[in-house]
């Protein structure tokens, strides 16, 4: 009963997950990518980083490892996954979840707080929210900008699969409030399953109480849908 | 098998947001160039063994496909010539 967290090499924020997992009472294992995936993983966290150096693109070479073979295979099965920033990417590059996350319009790396607005609340990863309720996770990164076929992503927002979305504290979604340039400010999408979701904001980041917001915690308890059956 | 460099290049699909081209037409602009638009794109030149272009060519697609292209933001185009 055990979350794994896919360390690759140039992956950093294994370890914040870990710890926020832990701290919520979440079963949760580094696993080197190398080693491939436990058979008995109750999860998945694809983490935040640089993995790879970013070569090619953001993720490219991390989704094209043999491990994710594995965690394609666990998605399939129900297993829950949960992409975040490199994590993000990762997803998008192996097919996990359509469209792509790609460099911001501002061609900077941005690290900032950032208000997310919930578009449902009827999900794993979002049942701790309301349907419309804004939250505050950090970003932090180069190439977060969602970019997909407009009929295409008309298409996922007709089946729900938006999952966050860029806005203000009112819960706008304006251009102002939109960090990166992402098609209509998409922040998180889902994939087939509702059990397999990517992020670019970090939810780790806002999960321990000692280091700020814990808006976070939330997605994270995405997990313990699995867990305890709830 | 003949050798062949099978050159892949790799471009955003027209419409998709440039903003490293976009900063770079800036730089140039800054010194003093004039230019109306400007785009990037990332060639690979592999070289690789096969019993005909057609050969080179057709793994070299592959490899676009699979790899060195995001199909969801790009478009690419295969060249192959014996080296």
């Amino acid at each position: 009963m055990t979350v794994s967290i896919v360390r690759f090499g140039g992956s950093n924020c294994d370890r914040d997950a870990e710890r926020a997992l832990t701290h919520l009472g979440i079963d949760a294992e580094i696993v080197w990518h190398e080693d491939g995936l436990p058979d008995d993983a109750t999860g998945v966290v694809l983490p935040g980083g640089f993995s790879y150096g970013d070569y090619l693109r953001a993720g490219a070479m991390a989704a094209r490892s043999p491990i994710m073979t594995e965690v394609r295979d666990a998605a399939a099965d129900g297993v829950p996954v949960l992409g975040v920033c490199n994590g993000a990417q990762v997803g998008c590059e192996s097919g996990l979840t359509e469209g792509a996350f790609t460099t911001n319009e501002s061609a900077r790396f941005q690290c900032e707080h950032v208000s997310l607005r919930v578009e449902r609340d009827d999900t794993p990863w979002t049942a701790h929210y309301d349907e419309g309720e804004v939250i505050e996770v950090p970003i932090a990164h180069g190439e977060g900008r969602y970019e997909i076929d407009d009929d295409r992503l008309a298409e996922l927002e007709d089946d729900g699969r938006v999952l966050f979305r860029y806005c203000d504290e009112h819960g706008e979604t304006s251009p102002d409030a939109n960090p990166n340039g992402s098609k209509h400010n998409v922040a998180g999408v889902l994939g087939d399953r509702e059990s397999v979701a990517v992020l670019m904001p970090h939810p780790e980041r806002a999960t321990l109480p000692d280091i700020g917001p814990t808006d976070g915690q939330g997605i994270l308890r995405g997990f313990e849908s699995e867990e305890t059956g709830v | 098998m003949t050798a062949y460099t099978a050159t892949v290049t790799v471009r955003l699909k027209r419409g998709v947001l440039d903003p490293e081209a976009e900063t770079t037409k800036q730089a140039l602009e800054r010194l003093g160039f004039e230019l109306e638009d400007l785009r990037s794109a990332d060639r690979f030149e592999v070289d690789l063994e096969a019993d005909s272009a057609d050969g080179a060519r057709e793994r070299a697609d592959e490899m676009a496909e699979r790899l060195l292209a995001n199909p969801t933001i790009h478009d690419y185009d295969v060249e192959v010539a014996e080296r």
